[in-house]
């Protein structure tokens, strides 16, 4: 296949960037979206011009690094995937493809298309674990019983791998579906209960600090998730909120 | 409590208690207008009520204006404040692909709302305060269906009606289930209430669409 690229290039965090047109040709149906950058970078290395830099890792849809945002959607066209998922064969020979950072004020872009997420380090942070005490006196997790839905819908909120696709989906830019998950993944289960009130209040604190935009529930961010974390999960973190507020 | 005033959550919150707060009042003046369809009696009676009882009047009417005030008001803040969470636009945006036009632009069927609004209070609300309270005219029961259908007479001022109407159901489409979702209410019974929501969307304005019609082509 033979593509036209149209990149955001920026050199650092206080330049300004734009986007910019490379041209790649026989480019594989059975590369992956990421491999496709690694050619292109090549061909610019060989060119001895500085090549694109995008955040990866394991590239198998675990780590939450990928994050690109692509002809408009985070992760790409396809479903219930990350970018390192994605593969060239859902776009057609001669296709425009526009390749950007997730935008976000609270996403500040480093270098082109890589951004600073570390506005999700910091909600988590605020409240996104339990108090536990390890000291070899802990009771075995397996030992406490727990029903089987709630432990389900624990387990679903959990798989959020916090890539940041949900607030670039949503057209606000708000960070509700990542901060209710992991509200939610501690709120369903008991040992969360004992800080659960302190958790979203924190949480929720943190988040508003970091300047993401209010949820107006347009539902572009379970489209997105790579992991399909339900919009239940915003109800369950709104719930929560009230609750611990209205309990002072 | 100060805390939550100012998140975001207890904003979605007011916002959608304010919606549903007003959703309530549009189907009561649903019902109170299609009685114009079948007996000018019936909607001279009604009206004349809702014009003269006095908790309507101070309890009811101040009430209804703070909660239409607050919608608008609380809605362009939240509109602003997430402008401002995306200080970059992407060159590509494909947001058809992930959720529907309504819930995209309630800001701007929103303003067509306010404006309708303002249309309105000059047509029905204002003129009723100067008969009532600045000129004295003796009492008449039987004014208001007549002055109502007058109304009508104009073909720009009811396709001005119409297209509102189609506006309002378009921000009724996303909104009113919506607002069950910002209070925390999303379980088995969503599916139901989802399916009520859209119906009401649909029906009312579409009734308010009848009676307006109904009335320009009955002069």
């Amino acid at each position: 296949m033979n593509l036209t690229l149209k990149i955001w290039r920026q050199a650092d965090a206080k330049t300004k960037g734009k986007i910019v047109t490379y041209k790649i040709d026989d480019v594989s149906p059975d590369m992956s979206f990421l491999d496709m950058i690694d050619m292109l970078n090549e061909q610019l290395n060989n060119k001895g011009e500085d090549p694109v830099a995008f955040d990866h890792d394991c590239r198998e849809g675990i780590c939450g690094s990928c994050s690109l945002q692509i002809n408009g959607e985070p992760h790409g066209p396809d479903t219930g995937i990350t970018t390192c998922q994605l593969h060239m064969r859902m776009f057609k020979d001669g296709d425009t493809i526009f390749i950007e950072p997730f935008r976000a004020k609270a996403f500040p872009v480093i270098k082109d298309l890589v951004v600073d997420r570390s506005a999700f380090d910091r909600i988590q942070h605020a409240g996104g674990f339990i108090s536990i005490n390890t000291s070899g006196n802990t009771v075995d997790a397996n030992a406490i019983p727990i029903n089987k839905h709630n432990a389900d819908m624990a387990f679903d909120a959990a798989t959020c791998i916090g890539c940041g696709a949900c607030v670039a989906a949503c057209k606000n830019a708000s960070a509700m579906l990542f901060v209710s998950a992991k509200v939610s993944q501690f709120a369903l289960l008991p040992q969360g209960r004992i800080e659960a009130a302190d958790r979203v209040l924190n949480m929720v604190r943190q988040m508003d600090d970091e300047g993401f935009g209010n949820c107006t529930n347009t539902g572009a961010c379970e489209i997105e998730c790579p992991k399909g974390i339900s919009l239940e999960n915003i109800a369950r973190m709104n719930r929560e909120y009230l609750s611990a507020s209205l309990k002072g | 409590m100060s805390g939550m005033i100012q998140s975001s959550i207890a904003r979605k919150v007011a916002m959608a208690l304010s919606g549903l707060f007003l959703v309530l009042f549009l189907a009561q003046h649903f019902f109170i207008n299609i009685t114009s369809v079948f007996s000018a009696e019936a909607f001279n009676s009604i009206s004349h009520y809702m014009g003269t009882n006095p908790v309507v009047q101070f309890v009811a009417q101040p009430i209804l204006i703070f909660g239409v005030v607050f919608h608008f008001i609380m809605g362009f803040i939240l509109e602003i404040r997430n402008r401002n969470a995306r200080d970059i636009s992407y060159s590509s945006y494909n947001g058809s692909a992930n959720s529907s036009w309504m819930s995209r632009n309630m800001i701007y069927s929103g303003i067509v709302i306010l404006a309708f609004l303002g249309l309105h209070f000059y047509d029905f609300w204002i003129p009723e305060i100067v008969h009532k309270y600045v000129e004295s005219h003796p009492e008449d029961t039987t004014r208001y269906f007549g002055e109502m259908v007058a109304k009508f007479e104009s073909p720009v001022r009811t396709g001005l009606y119409v297209i509102s109407f189609v506006l309002l159901s378009l921000h009724l489409l996303h909104g009113f289930s919506s607002s069950f979702q910002s209070v925390g209410f999303n379980n088995k019974y969503s599916k139901g209430l989802k399916g009520f929501t859209v119906a009401f969307a649909i029906l009312i304005p579409l009734g308010f669409v009848f009676i307006a019609l109904f009335h320009h082509f009955n002069q």
